[in-house]
């Protein structure tokens, strides 16, 4: 199947176009139909190609389709590599992808933008398709500056709602700057190998001295753009923003798939981090520091979706925290195991948001169980897999990445157990408060209040199953396990290998970890159970003054108007001072001075013209007089 | 001969629109462009790419006793550039078509002049040719500017024909003195000129005298500030030529004469030229930020983008002066689409003013669409043409000095900033008072809008073909440098 490579991304882009371009001219349900199609048979050929490569020789093939962009001395190829890793990636994607296009055909069946909608979300698809597969990071980069225009559009789907465009508009500029770190990395790698492909740049990458201040400037920039796309501190400001789009993009763009982009990029590029520990140890730091400081945000948010969203967040600091200290696999597995069961609970958001019709306030919702079953009991497993239950996903990745922070730095294990501790709380304060005790919403709601239809809840179904299952695929060995995905993924991470050898962990230690991690998480369920269900306690309006914790915290620690205050407003300010200033009193003042000069010169000068010959020959004697006298003085 | 009739054409149609009147010169004229289209792209279609040094020349005495010949031909940079002005002239003139002008012979036949300076700069080999061409381009916009403007033109016009007209007058005396330092019998021709053995402080000197015609012309910080006024003011087909092709002459003049005539005196001053450069693109940037009217914020973004073309040209690099060129062209094609959309914008609610519009793409979702292509082009997202060119140029940059390709890479995020926020106030957004009375695009816009979107992706994905014409002539440029230099 692997020639056949091209027509995964090329399926979406076809269904992109074909609904962008003849909307008009077919019946609004074809669009969903299309769309989901493209991405069902982009599924399939990837389906096909994870399996030759499962039966492969675990060598890397290289797809060249045609010369992109070649001067004297730059040459890029749009060209697709497959390996384990980007057939993995394509698994997810296509997998995730198709589920979400099915629930959206009933999530967006009354939304006037319907095809418009489908149209987008296949040119996301093949974007992340494109980003995945390239063979070369430029290939990468205009994935994944495509994903952040897919993103942009989607964010602003309902684009006469002010505010939400400046959603868009934030997650788009916030990206670029990202990007630009990205970009500069690119150029870097450039100058220092000669090449921007994989195979070129990793094999010579080896060859090059430890800790050169080369590799780790490389790392450090293509970090940067990792940090955008992924949400990291300082620049993940812009995806709980993000939630203004419709909920199935928030599961596949904002949770499942290109958040995870920054992993990928990092786990692809493995051998220069680990050239680089510097680089790793930072990332490390961020990955870890976002995990807790999003979910002690998380905590405190009342919108369904916020409280959705800064969990991604900090999940993804958790994959992160695991490439910092090596653990490119566990970077990967919780990647997998994240993708199913977070897409799990925002597309059982939408479900619970498509029953209170339109409402996301935790606080007005409560007692759903009965009403939305199908929805709450897939909802409640995913809640188990992100908390980390044994056996649901949740627990085997966190669990490896854990390992490997304390084998690491034990601070780093206490912030992956600090986040892990939050994150149960607030996960299960969430699905306390919606699915258990009495209904607080209004009447109308109650009359309204149904089960999602069928295309939304097969999807429901089939990742909660994943979410609960996928976890098999990397049983460490402390637990008789094998760790499939390890082994599939040891080509990829070969090289890097050399570079990690830290002793393992006594099995003992192993167990004692996963003791800890297990008890306080079932502390931690049992400690919101006894809060919000057995003392039913709600959270306050928001007219009510609140302590001045919980208050900095629903504030979300007043990063967004720290940013505003420290760089929109002085760029603003220099803008207007460049316009104003600079401009019109200073360069153009100078150039229209020079000008008044020329002419005042002119017309002082036109003034001897006085067309008075009388005037003519006194001048012309009086200038004979001085050249008589200046020849008399020079003898 | 093709470049001969490329060059001559034009002008023998500009006179006899002169003297006719009626519907009749818009045909005559959008016909006349298409067969200088048609010429064009037989042109670069034909053109032979092993070959390093111009082709389809014309070489002829013209006056004797002054070594001044009438020698034209291409090689792949003009090339690029005379495919670009016969490309974008059909789309000029529809756009003008769209509208009615008083005196549109008179209009017409001016455009057609226009390009008739236009294709003699870029396919002339003698150096004063290429200083008559240069000053004859400057008339026809000059009136066109000046009959055609809005309410401030006679001083708009004025301050930009004086201002570039002394930037010619420097080049000018630039050029007698090169000519006077040739072998005798001296000569004009560009290659005798790339021969010269001048000392490197000779070379110093001269290089501030056409540095300063070229950079006046593109403009280079801080000689850009009869830009946007006249940007502003033009009507909108004179504007498409200022932004679309003209802005090129500059950055052509320094890769023809410039860069192979004094290397050294660049070498030296490569380091002002390509600061002043960058400090522009930012500034520019900034100053689009600032902008409350429409055109004038795309007529910074036009400078913005310029000044990344001379920080490219300036970087000395393979990469930074390929980019260049690729960048020239995509310029063009994006930045007529841009002013283009908005000319559209500005039509149909007679106003500029950012905060005025709003809620167009509640009526006009194709429209809408289609700024938006044109827009991601013009901030250089991947797949899009404008991002071959600007890639290349921050490489070459970067090649340069990586701080400053830093620099100058802020301003992919302030284009973000400046572009979004503006499509943002006036096209999207819930229902307006001026979106009432908006419609969609009709066919006469789509035929000149869907053209160029289908431009802006093929360059994106395929930019082969133009590379591959561009890559042979920067590697004769750099041999020339080099033989010069030592």
């Amino acid at each position: 199947m692997k020639e056949l490579i091209w027509l995964v991304p090329l399926l979406p882009l076809v269904g992109f176009l074909l609904i962008s371009l003849g909307k008009s001219y077919f019946s609004k349900s074809l669009a969903g139909i299309i769309a989901s199609a493209m991405v069902f048979g982009s599924f399939v050929i990837s389906l096909g190609v994870f399996f030759d490569v499962l039966n492969g020789d675990g060598k890397p093939t290289t797809v060249t389709l045609f010369e992109w962009i070649a001067t004297a001395d730059f040459h890029v190829n749009i060209a697709f590599l497959v390996d384990s890793l980007t057939s993995i990636m394509l698994l997810i994607i296509t997998g995730v992808g198709f589920l979400i296009h099915l629930y959206s055909m009933g999530y967006m069946h009354d939304d006037e933008g319907y095809a418009k909608f489908f149209s987008y979300l296949n040119l996301f698809v093949f974007f992340m398709l494109l980003l995945v597969l390239g063979d070369n990071y430029l290939v990468m980069f205009a994935g994944w500056e495509g994903v952040g225009l897919a993103s942009y559009l989607l964010i602003g789907f309902w684009f006469k709602n002010q505010p939400y465009n400046d959603a868009a508009k934030k997650a788009f500029i916030v990206n670029r700057i990202g990007d630009l770190g990205f970009i500069l990395g690119i150029f870097l790698i450039y100058t220092t190998f000669g090449t921007i492909q994989y195979s070129g740049v990793f094999s010579e990458a080896v060859n090059m001295a430890d800790q050169s201040p080369t590799i780790v400037a490389i790392t450090l920039l293509l970090f940067v753009g990792a940090m955008g796309k992924s949400a990291q501190i300082p620049l993940y400001t812009w995806l709980p923003d993000a939630m203004a789009g419709p909920t199935p993009v928030s599961a596949l763009i904002h949770a499942a798939t290109m958040v995870t982009a920054g992993v990928y990029m990092i786990a692809r590029s493995n051998i220069l981090y680990s050239l680089a520990p510097e680089t790793l140890g930072f990332v490390a730091i961020i990955g870890g520091a976002t995990a807790v400081f999003a979910a002690t945000i998380g905590i405190f948010q009342n919108d369904i979706k916020k409280v959705l969203a800064y969990s991604t967040v900090s999940q993804l600091g958790y994959m992160f925290l695991a490439l910092g200290v090596g653990a490119f696999t566990g970077g990967v597995f919780h990647l997998i195991t994240h993708a199913f069961f977070k897409a799990l609970l925002f597309l059982g958001a939408g479900s619970v948001i498509h029953a209170m019709g339109g409402e996301q306030d935790i606080r007005k919702m409560g007692g759903l169980k009965k009403y939305i079953p199908i929805t709450y009991m897939t909802f409640l497993l995913g809640t188990l897999a992100i908390s980390g239950i044994p056996p649901f996903s949740g627990f085997f990745s966190k669990d490896e990445i854990l390992a490997h922070a304390f084998n690491v730095n034990p601070i780093f294990w206490v912030l992956g157990v600090l986040g892990s501790m939050m994150t149960t709380f607030y996960m299960f304060r969430l699905f306390f408060l919606t699915f258990m005790g009495t209904f607080r919403g209004t009447e109308d709601q109650k009359h309204h209040l149904h089960e999602s239809p069928k295309t939304m809840t097969i999807p429901l179904v089939v990742l909660s199953v994943l979410a609960v299952i996928a976890g098999f695929i990397g049983i460490p060995h402390v637990l008789g396990g094998n760790h499939w995905l390890e082994h599939f993924l040891a080509p990829v991470f070969k090289d890097s290998a050399i570079h990690h050898h830290g002793s393992e962990l006594k099995v003992s230690t192993e167990y004692a970890l996963m003791g800890v991690t297990v008890t306080i998480t079932i502390l931690m369920i049992l400690f919101a159970r006894n809060k919000f269900v057995t003392k039913r306690f709600v959270p306050a309006d928001d007219s009510v003054k609140q302590g001045f914790i919980p208050r900095l915290l629903a504030n979300k620690y007043y990063v967004d108007e720290f940013y505003n205050a420290i760089i929109v407003k002085p760029l603003n300010g220099l803008a207007s001072f460049s316009y104003k200033f600079l401009e019109l009193k200073g360069v153009d003042a100078i150039v229209n001075g020079v000008g008044k000069l020329v002419v005042f010169i002119s017309s002082q000068a036109r003034k001897l013209q006085t067309g008075n010959t009388g005037f003519y020959i006194f001048a012309m004697v009086i200038g004979i007089l001085i050249i008589l006298a200046l020849n008399l003085f020079n003898k | 001969m093709i470049t001969t009739t490329l060059l001559f054409f034009p002008l023998v149609i500009g006179i006899l629109l002169f003297f006719l009147k009626g519907e009749n010169v818009k045909k005559i004229a959008l016909g006349a462009s298409f067969v200088q289209l048609v010429l064009g792209v037989t042109a670069f279609v034909q053109f032979d790419k092993k070959q390093v040094v111009a082709q389809y020349v014309t070489n002829i005495p013209w006056i004797k006793g002054m070594g001044i010949n009438f020698h034209i031909g291409m090689d792949g940079i003009s090339l690029i550039l005379v495919l670009l002005t016969t490309l974008l002239m059909p789309f000029i003139i529809l756009v003008a078509n769209r509208n009615t002008y008083k005196n549109p012979s008179t209009l017409y036949a001016l455009m057609m002049l226009m390009q008739f300076g236009l294709i003699g700069v870029f396919t002339s080999q003698d150096a004063f040719l290429f200083y008559i061409f240069w000053e004859i381009a400057l008339l026809p916009i000059y009136f066109i500017a000046l009959l055609w403007g809005g309410a401030d033109r006679i001083r708009i016009t004025f301050k930009f024909f004086i201002y570039t007209l002394a930037g010619s007058l420097l080049m000018l005396a630039a050029l007698i003195y090169l000519y006077l330092q040739t072998p005798l019998p001296h000569n004009f021709s560009l290659q005798a000129l790339y021969d010269l053995q001048l000392t490197e402080g000779t070379q110093n000197w001269v290089f501030w005298m056409l540095f300063f015609a070229f950079a006046i012309k593109m403009p280079i910080f801080p000689f850009h500030s009869w830009l946007a006024d006249t940007y502003t003011d033009a009507p909108t087909p004179g504007t498409m030529l200022l932004s679309g092709v003209m802005s090129k002459m500059g950055v052509y003049g320094a890769l023809k004469i410039l860069l192979p005539i004094v290397p050294m005196g660049v070498n030296d001053n490569a380091h002002i030229a390509i600061t002043l450069a960058v400090i522009g693109v930012i500034y520019a940037s900034l100053l689009a930020m600032f902008q409350k009217d429409y055109k004038r914020l795309i007529a910074y973004s036009s400078a913005a983008h310029v000044g990344l073309i001379a920080a490219g040209v300036f970087s000395m690099t393979y990469n930074g002066i390929s980019g260049a060129v690729v960048q020239m062209f995509a310029h063009g094609i994006s930045a007529v689409g841009l002013f283009y959309v908005v000319d559209i914008l500005v039509d149909r609610t007679n106003t500029r003013q950012l905060k005025e519009l709003g809620g167009i793409r509640t009526v006009a979702p194709v429209y809408a669409t289609s700024f938006m292509i044109i827009m991601m082009a013009s901030i250089a997202l991947p797949l899009t043409s404008g991002f071959i060119g600007e890639f290349l140029l921050l490489v070459g940059v970067f090649e340069y000095n990586g701080w400053l390709a830093g620099f100058a890479g802020l301003s992919t995020i302030l284009g973000a900033v400046y572009m979004l926020k503006s499509y943002q106030v006036s096209i999207l957004g819930d229902k307006s008072s001026v979106s009432d009375n908006f419609f969609d695009l009709v066919w006469q816009e789509k035929v000149i809008l869907f053209p160029l979107i289908v431009l802006i992706f093929v360059m994106g994905v395929y930019p082969k073909p133009l590379l591959e014409v561009i890559t042979p002539a920067v590697k004769n440029l750099f041999t020339i440098m080099e033989v010069t230099i030592k």
